[in-house]
């Protein structure tokens, strides 16, 4: 792990009003309130962070990947990127990337959809949908409410052909994506466990929430 | 913090397996699959025919799909772009995952000979013909607010609301309203990630025929794409054809194009059996 990064002269370690360690393919939920700053951190480089968030006050209202990328025209997340509900309200808005490469088409990986694209003797594998589901469970949600993620750190570039592949991942220990929340969201984190393609450099690692109040 | 790395010679193995799946999915499955259907489309055997609709301009519509059963979706008089969404009939949480559908097949262009996915890892459709080769599965439909934006001052109907109305008259909510496949939007994504509406690859007098591989519920919305040129609200109608299709050949093209969808269609058996 680096040392702490800083992105604004009131923003240190000493002064988030939460800090998660999140283990290797292990999931996280938190409320992110209106205003705060949520920091996730790439500890040791090469880790996809598969990510939702919900409206706090109503959880039918929730990231999409479609709307989020019509919103903006163009496929990629990086700093000033708006992410967009299904009702088309700014839920966040990306303030910082040292990164500079994230997704949104490729989705979380799953125990299902590893079958298909590695065979089947791969299905015993703990997955990102499982993490979700997991923890969604814990608000009341099902799988039903688990829609098409952003993949913080992952690199999935897409051809004007069309041609899509996950390639290893650009991002170096200690990088970070910072989101300042236009509403209170429930933001859930999967750490992906996936071992079968290079998002995670083929070795899952741990990584960092850090959350801070609003400046004013 | 204790972190236990894998070793360097299990990451060289997964990595290694993981780029010869790679270079099959990126230079034998685009070579094994045909060119577009050509254009007209030939007629549909009318024994074969099991309800016609015609979908106005701005519309939605909603069906019940059978296994074996087909769709053809046809612009008619073109410039439409049809957006489509689907639940298994038997259990709504399983539904259309675009995701899945790009990342397993490794490209965001599907045509005749691809298949699309459910997020349970089965195959929900196969696309035995397609005349366009322009689809979309990125971007999403309209809104109330994208329609604003792009008409001012014009009273337009959006895809996010229409499918908001499949699903409710559904008993569905806006839960279960999963990201759509816009059929007949030749979206096309530059180095940079921006997207770029390709004119006259597709978006005039195209159909497209997809095939059920298991049963379910189908929901349409017939408006403008996001990105389509054209100033004016003036969505055209479509014509939606649900037919017995024939039955797939052992040999058939969308089982055996790629490994990818020759695994998946293994996973609708097991579902079956
Ligand atoms: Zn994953």
């Amino acid at each position: 792990m680096t040392d702490f990064i800083k992105t604004s002269a009131s923003r240190s370690l000493e002064n988030a009003v939460q800090e998660h360690f999140i283990p290797a393919e292990a999931p996280w939920s938190g409320i992110v309130r209106k205003g705060q700053t949520i920091r996730i951190e790439d500890s040791y480089g090469q880790q996809a962070i598969d990510t939702l968030f919900y409206r706090a006050d109503d959880f039918a209202e929730r990231y999409s990947n479609q709307d989020t990328m019509r919103a903006q025209g163009g496929a990629y997340i990086g700093t000033g990127t708006k992410i967009i509900s299904n009702e088309g309200n700014v839920m966040l808005v990306m303030t910082a990337d040292s990164c500079g490469r994230h997704d949104t088409s490729a989705g979380a990986c799953s125990c299902e959809s590893n079958t298909v694209r590695f065979g089947h003797g791969t299905k015993y594998l703990h997955a990102c949908r499982d993490n979700f589901v997991i923890e969604v469970t814990k608000h009341g949600m099902s799988k039903r409410d688990i829609v098409p993620n952003i993949n913080f750190f992952m690199n999935v570039p897409i051809k004007p052909n069309g041609e899509m592949t996950i390639v290893d991942g650009i991002s170096a220990p200690g990088d970070y994506v910072e989101l300042v929340a236009e509403m209170d969201v429930l933001c859930v984190v999967s750490n992906c466990p996936q071992i079968n393609n290079p998002c995670n450099g083929f070795d899952p690692t741990p990584i960092r929430v850090l959350i801070w109040d609003g400046e004013d | 913090m204790m972190h236990v790395r894998r070793s360097p010679e299990e990451i060289a193995a997964n990595r290694q397996r993981y780029e010869e799946h790679q270079k099959k999915g990126l230079e034998f499955a685009p070579k094994a699959l045909p060119a577009p259907s050509p254009l007209p489309a030939p007629a549909i055997d009318a024994a074969a025919i099991i309800h016609q609709e015609t979908i106005p301009g701005g519309w939605y519509w909603s069906t019940a799909l059978k296994r074996g059963e087909a769709l053809r979706i046809d612009q008619g008089e073109g410039g439409s772009t049809v957006a489509l969404v689907a639940w298994n009939a038997a259990d709504t949480s399983e539904r259309l995952n675009l995701v899945d559908t790009v990342k397993v097949q490794w490209t965001t262009a599907l045509g005749k000979g691809r298949v699309i996915f459910s997020d349970m890892g089965r195959v929900m459709f196969s696309l035995i013909e397609d005349s366009s080769g322009a689809h979309d599965c990125l971007m999403g439909g309209s809104t109330a607010a994208s329609n604003a934006a792009k008409y001012p001052g014009v009273k337009s109907r959006n895809t996010r609301d229409n499918l908001v109305l499949v699903a409710g008259k559904l008993g569905l909510t806006r839960r279960d309203i999963p990201a759509i496949l816009n059929l007949f939007a030749p979206v096309r994504v530059d180095d940079d990630g921006g997207f770029h509406w390709r004119g006259k690859l597709s978006n005039s007098g195209d159909y497209a025929e997809l095939r059920a591989e298991m049963d379910m519920i189908v929901g349409f919305s017939n408006c403008p794409h996001p990105l389509d040129p054209d100033p004016v609200y003036a969505p055209k109608p479509v014509i939606v054809t649900r037919f017995r299709a024939p039955a797939p050949a052992i040999d058939d093209l969308s089982r055996t194009a790629t490994a990818e969808a020759l695994r998946g269609f293994e996973n609708n058996a097991s579902m079956l059996a």
